[in-house]
This record gives structure tokens, sequence and C-alpha cells, in this order.
């Protein structure tokens, strides 16, 4: 069995992120960059399947530019068999993605697409599901459990209600939640490792898809700040405050 | 133009959340119809009948939609899609699982989580777990767009005759299975429509010691929230979780109790109107957005509070 793991390069997840001066963009000027940690969680759940002995491959893939061979080599290092990079300049939206993401799937065959709910960039959640419907096969999206039992996956889904459990059969999409697992740390013998794995870089341009942009950004702002609170010294201020001052309970 | 929103619900009553999308829908200009997939939901029509500003109800009843599985919601909807010039549906779990097979379908780049809408095709939208609001514009033809609840004010409910078209389902396409759920039992009001909110985070120390809050809560009529340390801890469940990845809550009143403050936490809770933090670390990041902060170990200050409450 086959696994494909699509991650993304985004700003670490403790840089705060901040828009440039003149408010056309985010800041990404010398910011550390990081798999996206969702990706990264997609990655172990690949890796503890084949250590489970139910995958032969794990393809690591990503869009983006060139200097996204960095977090492909920390995905070799954690665990991926070979990598690809589908290289592009620009930063590409969601669904053009997902039909670059839907054209290697088609040429690869993976039997399961595991990868992240969200990017903590544009905070999208978006990829997963349209690849998925491109692909016209089922999705589970937001999975804090998944179990293999032959051709058939169970996934265990974390919805605002509580846990929802569905059936899935192969090939399918499953999109990563925040404890589906916890990420191991790359060892420095694997690091030096996947120094020789094998990495392809395709130009996008290549495949023939139209990523042409549909959304135009046209400002990014720091959000309304909210005024200076004030210390309080003992519960009966803080009751008082929120009775009297704030009149939210009474 | 017509617009479509797509109502969440359970087969019997309808999700807060649908009115706050129908809020949104209505600022667009063109007539709004709410779309009910379900099964055997004539309490979810009934109560929608009674929306106002609503133009009519598009309702499909069968059993393939009983657990709204994302591939036949998406299907069908995007069946609909000579008829409509917007898709709107809430930003919730519900939503983000259907939504962007429903613009893959139809070919068009789906606007997330959207905030404010400036005019038909702009649109405010927080990026990097709200640190920053993108403005942006949508150059397709069709808009498919989920809407961050907590940022538009409900509908009201007064009218009682909104029409009701039926349509059929669509041949089930059985890609995925429902096996089962868990979902959580519980008396108080939901925790993003609640208007009290008390959070507890890994200073609480236990799911045990959460009855410090529990009790609290009943006295105020607040929902009970968390942080993900305090979920991934096995403390309280996974629906409990206020964030960037969890629920986006705006409460009147925001209590934040031995929570420090992470930016993914303060992605779901900072457009509350007030916040309370209660945290034993007078450097805690948390007291930066607190607009009411007091210093204390939350062993002490919460039996006293639910003393004098
Ligand atoms: C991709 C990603 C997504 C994330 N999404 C979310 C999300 O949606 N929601 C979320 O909450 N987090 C999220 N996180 C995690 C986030 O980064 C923080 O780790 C988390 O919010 C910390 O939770 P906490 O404040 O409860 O714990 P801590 O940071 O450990 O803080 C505990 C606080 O309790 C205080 N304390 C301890 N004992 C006492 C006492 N006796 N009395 C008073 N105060 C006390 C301490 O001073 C401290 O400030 C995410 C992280 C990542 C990487
Ligand atoms: N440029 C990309 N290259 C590869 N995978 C991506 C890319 N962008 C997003 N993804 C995948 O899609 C998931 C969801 O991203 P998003 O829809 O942007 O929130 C991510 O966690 C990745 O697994």
């Amino acid at each position: 069995m086959k696994i494909l793991v699509p991650i993304k390069r985004v700003v670490d997840y403790n840089v705060k992120v901040r828009p440039l001066s003149d408010n056309t963009d985010v800041d990404l000027n010398n910011v550390k960059m990081a798999v996206n940690p969702f990706c990264e969680i997609a990655l172990e759940e690949a890796v503890r399947i084949k250590e489970a002995g139910n995958a032969d491959e794990i393809i690591a893939i990503t869009v983006g530019k060139n200097e996204s061979q960095e977090q492909l080599r920390t995905a070799l290092a954690l665990g991926a068999d070979r990598a690809i990079l589908v290289e592009s300049d620009e930063l590409l939206e969601p669904l053009a993605i997902a039909k670059v993401l839907a054209k290697i799937s088609t040429e690869e065959s993976p039997d399961i697409i595991l990868m992240g709910k969200q990017a903590i960039d544009g905070d999208n959640n978006q990829t997963g599901q349209m690849l998925a419907e491109l692909l016209g096969v089922s999705q589970a999206t937001n999975a804090s459990e998944v179990t293999i039992e032959g051709d058939v996956l169970k996934v265990t889904r974390e919805i605002d209600g509580g846990l929802q459990t569905i059936q899935i059969t192969k090939p399918a999409i499953i999109t990563t939640d925040l404890r589906l697992n916890e990420p191991r740390y790359a060892s420095l013998p694997n690091i030096m490792k996947a120094k020789k794995k094998e990495l392809t870089v395709k130009p996008v341009t290549d495949l023939g898809i139209d990523v042409t942009k549909r959304v135009d950004v046209l400002s990014v702002e720091l959000p309304p700040s909210r005024e200076a609170g004030v210390m309080v010294e003992t519960v009966d201020d803080l009751l008082e405050k929120l009775k009297n001052e704030a009149k939210v309970i009474s | 133009m017509s617009i479509l929103v797509i109502a969440e619900h359970d087969n019997s009553n309808l999700k807060a959340g649908t009115l706050n999308t129908l809020a949104a829908a209505q600022q667009l200009s063109g007539d709004v119809d709410l779309f009910i997939s379900g099964n055997n939901h004539d309490g979810v029509i009934n109560e929608a009948k009674t929306i106002d500003g609503l133009n009519q109800i598009i309702s499909v009843d069968s059993e393939i939609y009983n657990n709204f599985l994302a591939e036949d919601i998406a299907n069908i909807v995007a069946s609909l899609e000579s008829e409509y010039d917007y898709f709107l549906a809430p930003s919730s779990t519900f939503g983000k699982n259907f939504m962007p097979r429903v613009a893959a379908k139809i070919d068009t780049q789906m606007i997330s989580d959207i905030i404010e809408i400036l005019s038909e095709d702009t649109y405010k939208r927080p990026i990097y777990a709200g640190s920053c609001i993108a403005t942006v514009k949508s150059n397709d033809s069709k808009k498919v767009i989920t809407v961050r609840t907590t940022a538009f004010d409900p509908v009201q409910k007064n009218n009682s005759d909104v029409p009701v078209k039926t349509i059929d389902a669509l041949t089930e396409l059985n890609l995925s299975s429902f096996v089962g759920e868990e979902l959580a039992q519980s008396d108080r009001p939901e925790l993003t429509s609640a208007s009290i909110v008390i959070s507890g985070g890994r200073g609480m120390q236990s799911g045990d010691n959460f009855h410090l809050l529990d009790s609290i809560a009943d006295k105020l009529g607040a929902a009970v929230g968390a942080s993900r340390a305090a979920v991934d801890a096995g403390f309280v469940p996974n629906d409990y979780q206020v964030g960037q990845t969890g629920k986006i809550v705006a409460p009147d009143l925001y209590i934040a109790v031995g929570i420090s403050g992470a930016i993914q936490h303060l992605a779901g809770m900072k457009d509350s109107k007030v916040i309370v933090a209660i945290n034993k670390d007078e450097d805690a990041p948390i007291f930066q957005v607190a607009d009411y902060g007091l210093v204390a170990d939350l062993f002490n200050a919460l039996p006293e509070i639910d003393s004098k409450l």
C-alpha cells in the first residue's frame, strides 16, 4: 500500500505574524519557516501505518517555492521514502493546489492520502476536501483515530458536538486533527540518511493545469486592538467590576 | 442574484449558527433561500418557516442525508449550481466538511470564515490564527463562502409562512458510511452561542477539578470551555476546545482560568466583549487581552467566586 502525504511550508507556529508596513501582505521577511503542524501529524500517522506493516511506501509532496525542499527533507528525515516538489514561484490557492495534487495522485495512485486539516497560514481548511472531490473519492476530515481493516478504514472524527466515526473505502483522503498522534523528532542519523533519499522537482508549468489566481488580496491589517485592561486585587473587586462597571453579571 | 444558505441542524432543531449565516447572506443583494437536507426533519422545517427575510426553503428528506456525510451533501448542493450565485454555510465542522467539495465541483475558489462583507465580492477574513485580517476579493462568478458565525448577529424568527419547496434526493454515492457518534450531553448552553463562557486550562490540573468551573457556570448560566492543553491532557472532551483549531466564541463575558494565552487560544476568544483572566503568573500573556486580570491561585479564587455569587 502506498500513502501520499501533502505537506505545506508555513511560518513556524510560534511566530507572531504581522502585516507589511504598506499593508499589501503579511511580512514574511526573515521569519522561521516549518512544516505545517497538521502535516507533521499526517506524516507521523503514515509512518506508524508503515511501521505496523500496513504500507510499503510513503511519498511526501509539496506544491511551492524552491525553498520548500527544506521541508521535504524534514519529511524524508521523519520517515517519508521519497519526495516530490511541484515547483511554483507564486504561492497557489487551495483549489489550484488540489488540482496539482489530483494530477500527481492520478500518476502515483496512492491508496491513502493523509494530509493536514488546515494550514496555519491561511487557515483555509479546504485542500483535502477539494482533492477528494476532484478525485471522486471518500473523505474523513479532522481525524483523531484511524484503524485499518483491509480495504476499509475506520476513522473517528472530531466534530463540534463530540466524536463521529465513519467508514471509508480506499482510495480515500484523511485529514488530521491535533490529537491523532504526537509526531516524533527526526534523529541525526535519519537527517543524514534523508539527504540521500530521492527528491524529484517538477515545474508546475509542466502539468498543464490552469492555476490562475481567483482571489485578490486587497490588504492585510492588524485586527482591531483591545483597550488595555486593569488588574484587580481581590475576588471582591473582580465581582464588583463585573456587576457595576462591565454589567455582564448580576 | 440568488443566495443559498445551507442549514446546519440535527434533524430536530436548527443549529444557532444557521441564523448568523443567514444574517451574513442578507447583507448581499438578492433572494435568500435556505437549503435543508436531512432525514425526517419536519421539526427543523417548521422552525425554519418562522425565520425572517427568507424567500423560500428548499428541503430534501432522505436517509441518505441522515448523518450529513460530506460527499452526498456536496453532491446535492452542487446540483443547484445553475440556480444560485452564492452558497453560504456556517464555518463549523459541518460547513467546513462539505463546502470545499462544493467549491471544487463548481470550480470556484472558496472563501473560508468571513467576518465582514464589504461588497458583493469583497470580504474580510482572519488569517494566521487571527494575527492579521485580510481583505479579499473573489473574481469567480459563483461564490462559495463559509461564515464565522460569531461575527454576525442572528436573524430573527417572527415569521410563520415561509414557503417550502421539496426536491428529490440524488442517488447515494456510497463513498463513506456512518458508524456511530458520541455526542456530548449537557444542560448548559452551547459553547458557540452562550453569552458567558468560563474556560479552564492546564492550570486546572485534572478533569475532577473542572467541577470548580461547573459550579460557577451553573450559577452564571455559562458554558464551559477549555484550552487545547486541557483537552490533550484528557481533563475534558474535545468539543470543549476553544481556539484556532477548536471553537470560536465571542460571548459577552469570557473567563479564562489557568490558561496562559497562547495565540492559538486567543484566536478563539479574543473577540469576546469582556475578558477576565485568572492566572497565578502575572506575566502570562492572557493578561494582555484581559479587561480584568486577577493574579491568584485558581484553587483559592474559584471557591471564593463560587461562594460569593
Ligand atoms: C497548530 C496548533 C493549533 C493549536 N490550536 C489550539 C487551540 O485551538 N486552542 C488552544 O487552546 N490551544 C491550541 N494550541 C496550543 C497552544 O499553542 C497552547 O499550547 C495551549 O493553548 C496552552 O494551553 P494552556 O494555556 O492551558 O496551558 P499552559 O500554556 O501550560 O498554561 C497554563 C497556565 O496555567 C497557569 N496556572 C497553573 N497553575 C495555576 C494555578 N494553580 N492557579 C492559576 N493559574 C495557574 C500557569 O501560570 C499558566 O499560565 C495549538 C497549537 C498548535 C501548534
Ligand atoms: N502547497 C501545498 N502543497 C502540498 N500540500 C498542501 C499545500 N497547501 C495545503 N496542503 C495540504 O492541505 C492541507 C490543508 O491546507 P489548507 O486547505 O490550506 O488549510 C495542509 O495541511 C496540507 O496537507
